[in-house]
């Protein structure tokens, strides 16, 4: 028997509740539970575009026993293949392990640090955040003045980030430089950790929750070949995604993504883009993509026979490795298929577990149904 | 050809959705070519076969459109582009989806003029009484396209969609008009070229062509107090010199050049300071493909209304025949 961390048994709700754990053998559960703690991992880890090693490190150990091969490519993809004896179109699942976050500019002489963004990130959510900064993970705090010393009309305004520095706590430039370099990363300090309802909040689930899930279907055994890729620099133009489609060539591609969910309170009946907890949500187009038809389709029809909550994606919004992977060579069909998380691209996102076990098997029960 | 034109221009076919005006082109096609195949991403591919250069012949197929993202309580379509759609050229017009149903625009604060109109504030009005009834003829991802026939002018045309179904005509037309040719011709239909010339990068990948001509609309600048542009309707067919996407590379402008000059047959030379075409995608295919655009001067581009000559389509066509006529690969192709 295993021991349960987080409280597990205490949880209710959406499709992982209670019941749903006692009906569980203990080796669903032991697995569970390790995918719950792998996700947390992912998220805490270090990993903004460009600079994806932790991540990668993380991955290639948890999922090295379960793919026949796995490889490195030029730009940092990390391209896994499991082989298989069923014929079927060549199959390419990917997930993009970086993040958005910031690089350091310039190292001042009193020794704050100027930064800038490295992927689309509102300078609305940057002032009084605890960020780590460099290969030691020294903690920074991109700081703001209190409202003692500042104007009202000065707290009504939005601070631009040139305005903004990160405070490491160093005496000077030379004191700062011990433990930052300029073109260092930083990312956000934030800690995974679970919610009621069985959700969870973290920084980076765009796209860890992609990383998750494609690593738990590569543990799964398969009649049929597949090519895992975990690609890098999405966050900054599909980067990684145009190279390992380019060498994989894949017939069919499913890109696995935390995509942006609106479900709070707006006044306006518009798009609320996607819900958390409804489901995993599926792409018709977005700014890099018009998914294949059949494969919107196929998710679609395996999604309502299997009795799997599902949602669109509000139209026109975003893009992913999809676009890349689509267009490569002679042309791939590809698809989108997303975890719902609230507030992407800040420090803090809130998703659903019941969400990310709903798209896995999804994706798992698509794949198996693939002609 | 007029009435090839209209059968093309009044077909349902935005972007990503471009199955219904493939199957005309398909048909229409039939016999005039050895060979046909739909690839990937829906390009329609004609070979006829030669042992010549490899010429490729683009035009796309797709229109732009407006995309269904929420369907509110009281049963009005709330949408985003698809493609170069700009809020004045909808408001008042009317658009149809494929199954059909067609809707007509309004705009929040409807008796307003102040302010500037955008896309986010325009819904779309089918008519139904509620979500549940809208929900029923349309969904979420569902997308639209103008609702307009082609009218005569005179000597000019009007309709939507010239962009680029008139390209697709042309191309059609060439392939009836030439009897033989000593390139082995790849006449394709392209898709998604209004959202990012992505049918043409993947069909030239596949094709590895010697030489690229693509047939799309251009702008014009003769209408008044128009910005400074030097196409007129009527004068011909433009050789395109350069735009966003591509400058057109000295041998194939003048391959264009002297074949229509040779063969009296008018011409313009355009630079488009705005836009793009497959050309674009087709030249930085592989390690480079030399490719070129033969335009199609257009009014009210991306509107329901375009307007051109018909004697410049019909110049083009003679200028794609001469062309194609050619030994491209003596030409150095």
């Amino acid at each position: 028997m295993v021991s349960v961390p987080y409280g597990c048994c205490a949880m209710d709700n959406r499709g992982f509740s209670r019941h749903y754990f006692f009906l569980l053998d203990n080796e669903s559960l032991f697995r569970r539970i390790t995918e719950i703690m792998f996700i947390e991992k992912l998220s805490n880890a270090f990993g903004v575009s460009g600079n994806e090693d932790e991540v990668r490190t993380l991955i290639e150990d948890e999922i090295k026993d379960s793919v026949d091969s796995i490889e490195t490519d030029s730009i940092g993809n990390l391209i896994t293949y499991k082989s298989g004896k069923k014929k079927q179109p060549k199959v390419m699942l990917a997930a993009h392990m970086d993040e958005v976050g910031f690089m350091i500019t310039n190292i001042e002489k009193d020794g704050w640090l100027k930064f800038n963004t490295v992927g689309g990130i509102d300078q609305r959510v940057l002032p009084s955040k605890v960020v780590m900064v460099g290969d030691k993970k020294i903690r920074g705090v991109i700081g703001i003045p209190p409202p003692h010393l500042t104007k009202k009309s000065e707290r009504d305004k939005v601070i631009k980030i040139e305005d903004l520095r990160i405070d490491i706590g160093a005496k000077n430039k030379e004191d700062a430089e011990k433990y930052v370099k300029t073109g260092d990363y930083a990312t956000f300090a934030t800690n995974f950790s679970r919610m009621e309802n069985g959700l969870i909040k973290g920084k980076a689930f765009d796209d860890r929750i992609g990383c998750a899930i494609l690593t738990e279907l590569l543990k799964d055994t398969y009649p049929f070949a597949l090519y895992g890729v975990f690609t890098v620099q999405e966050e900054v133009g599909l980067r990684g995604a145009t190279v390992a489609a380019y060498r994989v060539e894949p017939e069919v591609a499913f890109v696995l993504e935390g995509t942006a969910a609106g479900d709070f309170p707006i006044k306006k009946d518009l798009s609320k883009a996607a819900h958390v907890g409804k489901g995993p949500v599926v792409t018709h187009m977005d700014r890099s993509v018009i998914c294949d038809k059949e494969l919107v389709s196929l998710l679609i029809n395996i999604a309502e026979k299997n009795g799997i909550p599902y949602q669109f994606k509000r139209p026109m919004i975003g893009g992913t490795d999809a676009g890349k992977i689509r267009t490569a060579k002679t042309g791939t069909k590809a698809a989108v298929l997303s975890v719902p998380s609230r507030y992407i691209h800040s420090p803090v996102s809130i998703a659903s577990l019941s969400d990310m076990e709903n798209t896995k098997r999804l994706i798992s029960l698509t794949l198996r149904s693939l002609k | 050809m007029k009435d090839l034109i209209k059968e093309l221009t009044e077909t349902y076919g935005p972007s990503g959705n471009e199955e219904l005006i493939r199957n005309i082109i398909e048909n229409k096609m039939k016999g005039l070519v050895d060979e046909m195949k739909t690839d990937t991403l829906g390009n329609l591919i004609c070979i006829k076969k030669g042992k010549g250069a490899k010429v490729m012949l683009a035009a796309h197929m797709d229109e732009i459109g407006v995309v269904v993202n929420h369907i509110d309580k009281k049963g009005f379509l709330r949408f985003a582009a698809v493609g170069g759609v700009f809020p004045t050229y909808l408001l008042a017009h009317r658009v149809i989806f494929k199954n059909g149903i067609i809707g007509t625009f309004g705009k929040e604060e409807k008796g307003s003029t102040k302010g500037e109109l955008k896309l986010e504030k325009m819904f779309i009005d089918i008519g139904a009484k509620d979500e549940k009834e809208a929900s029923k003829y349309v969904h979420i991802g569902d997308v639209a396209t103008y609702y307009r026939e082609l009218d005569v002018l005179g000597s000019r045309l009007t309709a939507k969609a010239f962009d680029d179904r008139i390209g697709c005509a042309v191309l059609i037309e060439t392939a009836r008009k030439l009897k033989s040719s000593p390139n082995a011709v790849y006449f394709v239909f392209t898709v998604q070229e209004e959202v990012g010339l992505r049918g043409a990068k993947t069909s030239a990948y596949g094709i590895e062509p010697d030489i690229g001509i693509a047939c799309d609309v251009t702008d014009t600048g003769d209408t008044p107090e128009a910005e400074t542009m030097a196409v007129e309707l009527g004068k011909g067919p433009c050789v395109k010199v350069k735009d966003r996407t591509i400058i057109t590379p000295l041998k194939v402008k003048e391959l264009m050049v002297s074949t229509a000059e040779s063969k009296k047959i008018p011409y313009q030379l355009e630079i488009l300071e705005w836009g793009g075409t497959d050309g674009g995608a087709i030249h930085l295919s592989r390690s480079g493909v030399p490719a070129g655009v033969i335009s199609i001067p257009t009014r009210y581009v991306h509107t329901p209304s375009e307007v051109l000559d018909i004697a410049d389509v019909e110049n083009a066509v003679r200028l794609f025949v001469e062309i194609l006529k050619k030994n491209l690969k003596k030409e150095g192709f």
